[in-house]
């Protein structure tokens, strides 16, 4: 058994439990359930920042395009974007696919949850700061221009689905080697590990920290690999991290979704 | 009314205006220096616009854009009234943005442009500062720009949307050091606050709190550690900044 934070929907805080990663089980005041059973919500409440182009074949797969205009030369700081707090939502949420797009982009990544307000961390020190990890879906609407910011692309209702929990830290024995996959409706799609980090966590935070304060409770995407595979309406996603968990979600038209709130 | 947020003798309080000074909320009438500004909301989801004003575009020779450049700012980079920035040592140009931010009052999706107005509970002056030595090409301006600590004064009050007849007529204004450097005028806007707000909300949703920075005009300069830098709304307010140095943030007693 790990220990984890989670919330239920319609809680505002988040309570601790117990759960074992290879079978989705959650132990709770000593009962046991099945994490698919159970009304989870996104178990993180701060502001989250995205790193793009962070693994090494989403860089290289741009090519000679870096050199050219309208980038002219690689990135040389972390290019990082915001997810809004509109975006977020939980395990088994509906992803909504907005009308007029045929299939959203499915951006698999570890997020790195903070623990204590970290401004200015060294290398060394960084991962002290972090409370612990958790599975993200950096849902896009497929773009090839980086040039401006994907605000319309990125910053959609329910573009963020987070969980199933916070994994705490000391779980996981080394964040920069971790298996993530992706599976759309069973079928295995992505496959890469943070190995392939250009920049590593502790690098990461380290020059994030240098010019902007992550404050507890805010989550890190660490980057999306590359391939990020496409999932149109009814598409199943299921996305796993080692020892950190599997979060699925199904993406849902958006007018469907309207409909049924109605 | 004008609302802000302050700290007072080591409490937090919301505060009216009341002929140039502060009534706090247990009634105790205090003078504005005598208080720690905060920002007027605590933000949430901020918006910022890229190029907003024609000029501004033209001044940075980029041609007017056809659809609003929008991004987003995160809580850390901002600081209240008579806040100290911070001006990095290899910086080789920092220069401020008088902006006009816009306070939304509830949940906003699909807002018409001629509805726009009635989800706005507010306006305050944001101080949108960039170091320009740190634009890269990707996701440009990126947060390394953008998102600094201490690089987004917001202030000092929050004014009731009511109390403002026309957002879309005031005139913008910033000094250094007591000069004027920068002078606009809201109505030069390329993209109209009703107009944002419509574009915003049809494709994601706003809520109560959450903060557009509508641009800036033409007239920005590079502005030095020591320089104290006011932005100016008229009838929203008078916002004070002063650069500071590495130094300020690197003292220590060890």
């Amino acid at each position: 058994m790990r220990k984890v934070k989670i919330k239920f929907r319609g809680m505002l805080q988040v309570i601790e439990a117990g759960v074992n990663t290879a079978n989705h089980i959650v132990e709770l005041q000593g009962k046991r359930y099945d994490a698919d059973k159970l009304p989870l919500d996104a178990p993180v409440s701060g502001t989250i920042y995205g790193v793009l182009l962070n693994y090494k074949g989403a860089l290289a797969t741009l090519g000679n395009a870096v050199n050219e205009p309208p980038y002219k030369v690689a990135p040389k700081a972390p290019v990082l974007y915001i997810k809004p707090a509109n975006t977020v939502i939980g395990y088994g949420m509906p992803i909504p696919l907005p009308d007029h797009v045929p299939a959203l982009e499915i951006g698999a990544t570890l997020g790195v949850v903070i623990g204590r307000k970290a401004t200015r961390v060294s290398e060394e020190q960084a991962l002290t700061y972090v409370d612990g990890y958790t599975v993200v879906n950096d849902v896009s609407i497929p773009h090839t221009s980086l040039y401006r910011p994907a605000v319309s692309q990125k910053s959609r209702d329910g573009f963020c689905p987070v969980g199933p929990w916070v994994i705490e830290r000391d779980a996981v024995v080394n964040p920069d080697a971790l298996r993530v996959r992706v599976y759309i409706n069973g079928e295995l799609r992505q496959e890469n590990t943070t190995a392939n980090l250009i920049r590593p966590i502790p690098r990461l935070i380290a020059e994030i920290t240098d010019f902007m304060t992550l404050n507890i409770g805010d989550t890190l995407l660490v980057g999306v690999p590359e391939d990020a595979p496409l999932a149109k309406a009814g598409d199943h996603v299921r996305i796993e991290i080692d020892n950190i968990g599997i979060l699925e979600n199904t993406v849902v038209h958006e007018r469907e979704l309207y409909k049924e709130a109605k | 009314m004008k609302r802000a947020r302050i700290a007072y003798l080591g409490a937090i309080h919301e505060a009216v205006e009341m002929d140039g000074r502060l009534k706090l909320d247990d009634g105790r009438i205090v003078e504005e220096h005598q208080v720690v500004w905060l920002p007027p909301v605590q933000p949430r989801t901020v918006f910022a616009l890229g190029l907003n004003y024609a000029d501004h575009a033209k001044e940075l020779s980029f041609k007017a854009p056809t659809e609003p450049l929008v991004f987003l700012k995160g809580p850390n980079t901002f600081v209240g009234h008579r806040a100290h920035t911070r001006r990095p040592s290899d910086a080789t140009y920092m220069h401020y943005e008088c902006e006009l931010a816009v306070v939304m009052g509830r949940t906003a999706r699909h807002v018409k442009r001629e509805d726009a107005y009635d989800y706005v509970l507010g306006y305050t002056v944001a101080n949108d500062y960039t170091i320009r030595d740190y634009l890269e090409n990707y996701y440009r301006p990126n947060l390394r720009v953008k998102n600094r600590d201490t690089c987004t004064p917001i202030g000092p009050w929050l004014v009731d949307a009511k109390d403002i007849a026309d957002p879309m007529n005031l005139t913008l204004r910033t000094y250094v050091n007591g000069k004027l450097t920068q002078e606009g005028n809201t109505r030069d806007m390329i993209f109209s606050i009703p107009v944002l707000i419509e574009y915003l909300s049809s494709f994601m949703t706003l809520n109560a709190g959450d903060i557009i920075l509508t641009g800036t005009p033409e007239g920005l300069i590079d502005t030095k550690v020591g320089d104290e830098v006011v932005t100016e709304i008229e009838s929203i307010g008078r916002l004070v900044n002063t650069i500071v140095g590495d130094e300020s943030f690197n003292e220590t007693n060890m």
